[in-house]
């Protein structure tokens, strides 16, 4: 479903809110942490209990600087506000948040294609609490209430707001996986959207074609994963579009995505008008980072995964092949780049050590475990000399990474992958060909297909030793 | 005055709404005559010149007051629920607000 039909076309802008790697909430010491038992994380402050006063925790400010500088923003002198509403999820009935002066003003997102995104603003504010809905069935309450845990509530947020740029769903989800990438490189945040680190809204609306006035726009929730902020945006405009091929108007409102069902429900419309009434919060002195401050932020500023994908890509040499590509923005989106760089620098060549790393690193690592960048450019040197075969190399890579490190020649040696001397692989290529005098005729007669049968059967009695390379070359030379 | 709109007794009725406030006929009468004079006395500040000061974010003349990324203590969650209306499963109980579950 990803064409709308006709000459109708999408306009989408994203709200992403990502929580800060703090060690504790934005107003108070409490512990910012996921998971743990409800409401012990609470305190005066974030519980909203009278004569408590919020003060701003100093590494959520330089959190918030980093995301800005990695999106271009402007820094600017900020001022908190207090957003009133009436839900339980903040125990003072108003959110901290910043209003008409946040402290990232205009920047911008480039996609790998290209495209421009605007970031209108990235601001800070406090996260909510956690409620759940008992429901009419819930099995502690039989009517319908719901339970409340302020664990969450006051750990920092920052919310980057994009302008309505962005023209379809794939290109929504390209957008959040980008500032994904951003977020975690600049050490703002772990990204981990399925703990709610990351979370995205969706305002989309359509119109036929790019010089149509903008139509109403819904504001799409509950988009808990990059599938999900796709799925529903195409679902979403897809909807606006029927309703309005069939003479019906959009109503502004905020819509929930049910991810089970594949659809998009009415949350809450806004016929009830939401005004927040926003105002200065009294309890907080504004908040002016110094030029000095912003400077020595951005240069402590790690390269973006745009700057790193291309120096991957300048790496391989050649064009990148698109397989290439997909692992290249594989490893720099798991922060496993610097592996292949100092793999190349030592003289191993870029694209064995792009895949190593993009497939058997990235899978061992994901198991838990630990590798230093030395032993494995080791490693890839030992297997570009053929002193272990691919297979032997990736069963010594295993073994480095579940015990956190180690000598990778030591390991091969404990596993008995010794180097096979020539004269002794020279002995098994002989005793294969005579064993299989028909197969080896046709090979010489020039059926290729052959190649895989004999490296197969010189690996079978050579228990994975024998080098690949080695095998083929010696099978080359005696077909003359 | 900038703005002369003069403030309604449909505006007193909106803002009672937003504030959780039930007010009779009889009191959003009363509230938008005293609510009119408090934005009179607003008006008259607006009035003035002051293109000449500096606007004042804060009655306080401090910026950037911090502090440190160190985890303190937090209360004790038995004490923390005893001051609770109602308690379900360790977490405060509270009637069900449609939609909003996050």
């Amino acid at each position: 479903m990803a064409e709308l039909p006709d000459d109708w076309e999408m306009v989408v802008g994203l709200e992403v809110h990502t929580e800060l790697a703090t060690a504790t909430k934005l107003f108070c010491g409490c512990a910012n942490a996921f998971g743990g038992e409800p409401n012990t994380n609470v305190c005066p402050v974030c519980l909203g209990l009278p004569g408590s006063l919020p003060v701003l925790n100093e590494k959520a400010v330089e959190l918030a600087i980093r995301i800005g500088l990695a999106l271009h923003c402007q820094i600017a002198p900020s001022v908190f506000a207090r957003k009133n509403y009436f839900y339980p999820d903040q125990p003072k009935d108003y959110q901290i948040s910043q209003y008409d002066k946040p402290i990232n003003g205009i920047g911008h997102l480039d996609l790998p294609d290209g495209t421009r995104v605007l970031v209108e603003r990235a601001h800070m504010e406090e996260d909510t609490g956690k409620t759940t809905h008992l429901g009419g069935t819930g099995r502690i309450h039989g009517a319908d209430e719901s339970i409340v845990d302020y664990n969450r509530a006051g750990v920092p947020l920052v919310e980057i707001v994009s302008g309505p740029d962005i023209r379809s769903a794939e290109q929504a989800r390209r957008y959040a996986a980008e500032l994904r990438s951003i977020l975690i490189a600049t050490g703002a945040s772990d990204g981990r959207m399925e703990e709610g680190s990351m979370r995205v809204d969706a305002n989309v609306s359509v119109r036929r074609g790019p010089d149509a006035p903008f139509g109403t726009r819904c504001e799409i929730k509950n988009l808990n994963s990059l599938r999900s902020v796709q799925r529903a945006i195409d679902h979403e405009a897809l909807r606006q579009v029927m309703l309005l091929e069939d003479g019906q108007a959009i109503v502004q409102e905020t819509r929930h995505w049910d991810e089970d069902a594949g659809r998009t429900q009415t949350l809450r419309s806004k016929e009830e008008a939401y005004d927040y009434r926003y105002f200065p919060e009294p309890d907080l002195v504004p908040l002016a980072p110094s030029d000095e401050q912003i400077d020595a932020i951005r240069a402590s500023l790690p390269a973006m995964p745009a700057e790193r994908r291309r120096t991957l890509v300048a790496l391989m040499g050649e064009q990148a092949t698109e397989s290439q590509a997909d692992q290249i923005a594989s490893v720099v989106d798991q922060g496993i780049d610097r592996y292949v760089i100092a793999a190349a620098a030592a003289g191993v060549a870029a694209p064995l050590a792009l895949a190593r790393v993009a497939n058997e690193l990235a899978g061992a690592l994901s198991d838990g475990g630990h590798l230093d960048e030395d032993t494995m450019v080791v490693l890839l040197q030992m297997e570009e000399a053929g002193e272990v075969s691919a297979t032997q190399s990736k069963a010594v890579l295993a073994d480095l990474v579940a015990d956190g490190g180690g000598d990778p020649r030591a390991v091969a040696k404990t596993k008995g992958f010794e180097q096979m001397d020539a004269g002794a692989l020279d002995a098994v290529l002989d005793a294969v060909i005579a064993e299989n005098r028909d197969a080896w005729q046709r090979y010489v007669e020039g059926d290729d297909k052959l190649t895989g049968f004999f490296t197969g059967k010189v690996m079978a009695a050579t228990k994975g030793q024998a080098d690949g390379k080695a095998v083929n070359a010696g099978l080359r030379q005696r077909r003359g | 005055m900038s703005d002369p709109t003069p403030l309604s007794a449909a505006d007193v009725a909106k803002v009672a709404v937003l504030a959780r406030l039930n007010l009779t006929d009889e009191e959003v009468e009363r509230f938008t005559g005293q609510l009119a004079s408090i934005l009179g006395h607003a008006a008259d500040l607006a009035a003035l010149d002051l293109s000449a000061l500096k606007v004042t974010e804060h009655p306080l003349e401090l910026i950037n007051v911090l502090r440190t990324d160190e985890v303190r203590p937090s209360l004790d969650r038995a004490e923390v629920l005893s001051q609770a209306p109602a308690v379900a499963d360790h977490r405060f109980l509270v009637p069900q607000i449609v939609g909003e579950e996050g």
